[in-house]
Order: C-alpha cells, then structure tokens, then sequence
C-alpha cells in the first residue's frame, strides 16, 4: 500500500516538475514536440529508476558503514553522470533519429536537479530499496507526464497568435505556471 | 580534522570512479557505432545552416545519406561552389555545380494595390487563409500578405513590406526554396540570377475582371505579347507569361508599355533594345 501511495505521491501529488519546480531545463526545452517530449520523459525514468537504486546502495553500502554521509552528494552525481553516459550510448546505438532529436538535452540530464533532488529525497525520507526504485519510477512518470502535457500545448500554440515578445519561452513559463496551479489542486491528497 | 577521513573519501571515492569508468569503457565497446569518418568531413564542408530545404533533417543527416548513397550533393542548393567542389572531392566524384537562383516574389498586389472581399479574422497565415475561401483579397491568385514565407526562410533574406508584400534580400537569398514550398498561391518562384525581366502577375481574370480587382493585375492586354517576336511571350487565358527557354537578352520590350506596370525589368542597364511597331 505504501508503495502505491508513493508511486502516485510522485507521479502527481508531488509532481517533480510543477509541485518541485525540479528539472525545468528540459521541459522547456524538449517540449516542443511530443514525440520527442514522450522519448525525453523515458529516458528520463529510465534514468531516475537506476539512479534511485543504485544512490540507495552506495548511501547505505559504502557511506553509512564508513561514517562519509557528507560524501553524499559527490558520490550521487558520480552515479547519475555515469547513468547518463550509458543511456546516451545506448540511445545512439540503438535509435540514431531520437538520438539527434534529443541533442544536447540527453547529455544534460546529468545536470538536471529533478535526479540529484530524487536521490537526495530518498535519503532524507529514509526510504527502503523497493521504496527507492518506486519513488525514481513514479518521479520520471511524473516528469513525463508534465513533460507530455506542455508537449501537447505547445504544438497547438504554433497555431495561436501568440504576442510577438511572449513567443517561445515566455508563453511557455506562463503556461507551466498555469499547469502548476492547476496541479495544486493535488495537493493535500496523500501526505507522504 | 581526522586524517583517517580524508583517506577514506578519497580511496572511496576513488574506487567508485573506477569502478564506474571500467563500466562505461566496457559498454563502449559493446555499444559501439563505427562511424565512416567522411561524415564528420562532409557535414563540416556543407553550409551548416541546417535549413532542411535538401529534405533531410539538418546538414549532418545529408551528410550521411549522401555517404550512405541515398542523397544527391545537388539537393543542397546552399552550399557555394568551393564547398561543393570539396565536398565531391571527399567522395571523389565529379563536381557538377548549377547556377544560383533567387527567389522572386511574383505579385505586386499589396493593400494599396489590390481591393479586398472580406475582412479575415482568424490564424495569421496563407496556408489557413487560402484553405478559407481564398483569403481577403478579390484576387483568387494573388499573394495572401500573411507572410508564411518569410516564417519559413532561414536565411534571414525575407521580410514583410508595410504594404503586406513579402520582400526578398538579394545577397541573403540563396536558393533553397523553402519559400516556393510554403506559399499556397506558387507567388515565390526561383529564377537563375541571368533572368531578369519579369510578369510580377498571376491572375488569369478577364481584362474587366482584373481591372477591377487589383490596379497592378495582367490585364491581358496582349501589348507585350504583340511586341516580342516569336513566342518569347505566350498568353494563358489572359495572363501573359514570358518562356524563358527562348527569351535572350535582346528581347525587345519597353516594360513602359505595360498599362499596370506588370511586367518588369530588375535591371536597367540589361541588353534591352527598344524596337517594335
């Protein structure tokens, strides 16, 4: 039951990007199609999943028993880093298309702060390692979702007549912020 | 400070970064894609523009379709002639280079030109305006004014005159002819630089017709026909249209002839000799 709550905690109620504002790089940036917006939101989980699992085992494998907690944040993005090489050479080895569709912003997921925030929860909230994995699943479902969501707008924008200065970003950030609010609407329903 | 931390961060952290290295190196090489290294060259000999008018996604997807065998270098109409020279050099064939065309803009009904049917309200661009009923002006061939060609220029050549015409910057223009695919009335055409007398009119309409819809229609007169010899101007319906296969520098025309200014020379100081009745 806890895991269930805790996936839909992450997913909606605590939605990374627009409860959060973790990871909007790449909602700005990615959401402009939504193919290439749903191919982001997997790569994405794919990897908060691992990240998740495999911070959780360096955190309490290798720093607790060593007293180094304070190594906590290096040693997370070490992970996150090498996660990311791994899932860039593997896009391009199997998916050249999505590989270029994706361009700068696959490599940059190393620098999103939804994942180093996601292993950084984790920890805080003492989570088990099942616990771990389902938050990383339901944080990239999350992410994807809000990532499809303004993926969806955006393309039906290209038809509106958007004021000339708000073109791009600036529609953009306002919608978030619209989805944002709506999303309160969420909130208070679990409390994890 | 216990020094008994610092050695255990680093040996930890150490390890960790090897471990993880020894990891990626291990599934580089089974993740390996052999890449043919003239790709690399090919795309950085190519404009770089990415304007996509060859029909492939950006110049490094041409680069590798035209590795792969599958794309014509004379798809990119982009690239200069030194860099199509190189560029058949890196896969050693022979380089055939084609003279560079300009877009023209073939209407010249603008607001102040051509009388309007209707007021549009509605998505500002030429593709939805023509798909509802023809747009605002009475020409049902003219230009829509909403500027999808100039949107869909990558080059920064094209802009939107105040009079609602879509102008064309020569020395930016480069051929590509995104603008010909945009526009949903066939206004953009590409001419070789060497052409340069022109009928800026597409409307079929009879003379009263024409008349009254725009004050710079083809009315069909038959003036310019009349005074070229053989067939270096045909009449369609009643649009004159000049056949460039054998119009030459010496045609004879003297474009003041032309009642609504229609037909236009570029430049004055083209071989033009005034003969004629």
């Amino acid at each position: 039951m806890n895991i269930i709550l805790i996936f839909i905690s992450a997913a909606v109620v605590n939605n990374f990007v627009l409860t959060y504002f973790l990871g909007l790089c790449p909602f700005v940036g990615v959401s402009k199609r939504l193919s290439s917006a749903v191919s982001m939101g997997m790569a994405v989980t794919f990897v908060m999943a691992i990240s998740a699992a495999v911070t959780w085992l360096i955190y309490n494998l290798l720093l607790v028993p060593y007293h180094i907690e304070i190594l906590e944040y290096v040693s997370f993005i070490l992970v996150i880093a090498s996660l990311v090489q791994l899932v860039e050479m593997f896009v391009r080895k199997v998916s050249k298309p999505l590989y270029d569709a994706l361009g700068i912003y696959l490599p940059l997921i190393t620098t999103n702060c939804a994942i180093l925030g996601l292993a950084l929860f984790a920890v805080l909230r003492h989570y088990g390692f099942v616990e771990s994995l389902v938050f990383g699943l339901g944080a990239g479902a999350g992410f994807t979702l809000a990532l499809v969501i303004m993926a969806g707008i955006r393309e039906e924008l290209e038809l509106a007549d958007v004021p000339k200065y708000f073109r791009g970003a600036g529609i953009t950030m306002i919608i978030a912020g619209s989805l944002a609010l709506a999303f309160m609407g969420f909130s208070g329903l679990i409390s994890i | 400070m216990d020094p008994t931390a610092i050695l255990v961060s680093m040996v930890s952290m150490g390890g960790l970064g090897l471990l993880f290295s020894a990891g990626l190196s291990l599934a580089n090489k089974k993740l390996y894609v052999a890449e043919d290294p003239r790709i690399t060259e090919v795309t950085e000999a190519l404009p770089g523009a990415n304007c996509g008018a060859c029909g492939y996604a950006g110049c490094a997807n041409f680069a590798e379709n035209i590795i792969m065998g599958q794309a014509e270098l004379s798809a990119c109409n982009v690239a200069s002639s030194d860099a199509v020279e190189e560029i058949a050099g890196i896969l050693g064939v022979e380089a055939t280079a084609g003279e560079p065309q300009i877009a023209r803009v073939m209407c010249q009904g603008g607001d102040a030109e051509a009388a309007k049917k209707a007021e549009y309200i509605g998505i500002q661009s030429c593709l939805a305006a023509d798909l509802m009923s023809g747009g605002e002006k009475q020409c049902s061939y003219g230009c829509l004014g909403f500027g999808d060609c100039v949107d869909t220029c990558s080059f920064g050549a094209m802009y939107m005159n105040p009079n609602g015409l879509p102008v064309v910057i020569e020395e930016r223009c480069t051929g590509c002819g995104k603008c010909v695919d945009a526009c949903p009335r066939g206004i953009m055409e590409l001419h070789p630089e060497s052409h340069q007398l022109f009928i800026f009119c597409k409307n079929y309409d009879s003379p009263k017709e024409a008349r009254k819809i725009c004050t710079r229609a083809c009315i069909g007169c038959q003036i310019c026909a009349r005074a070229v010899e053989d067939d270096q101007i045909v009449m369609e319906d009643h649009l004159a249209v000049i056949d460039y296969n054998t119009y030459g520098q010496e045609a004879i025309l003297p474009t003041d002839r032309c009642p609504t200014e229609c037909l236009v020379t570029l430049k004055k100081d083209a071989a033009m000799t005034v003969e004629g009745p």
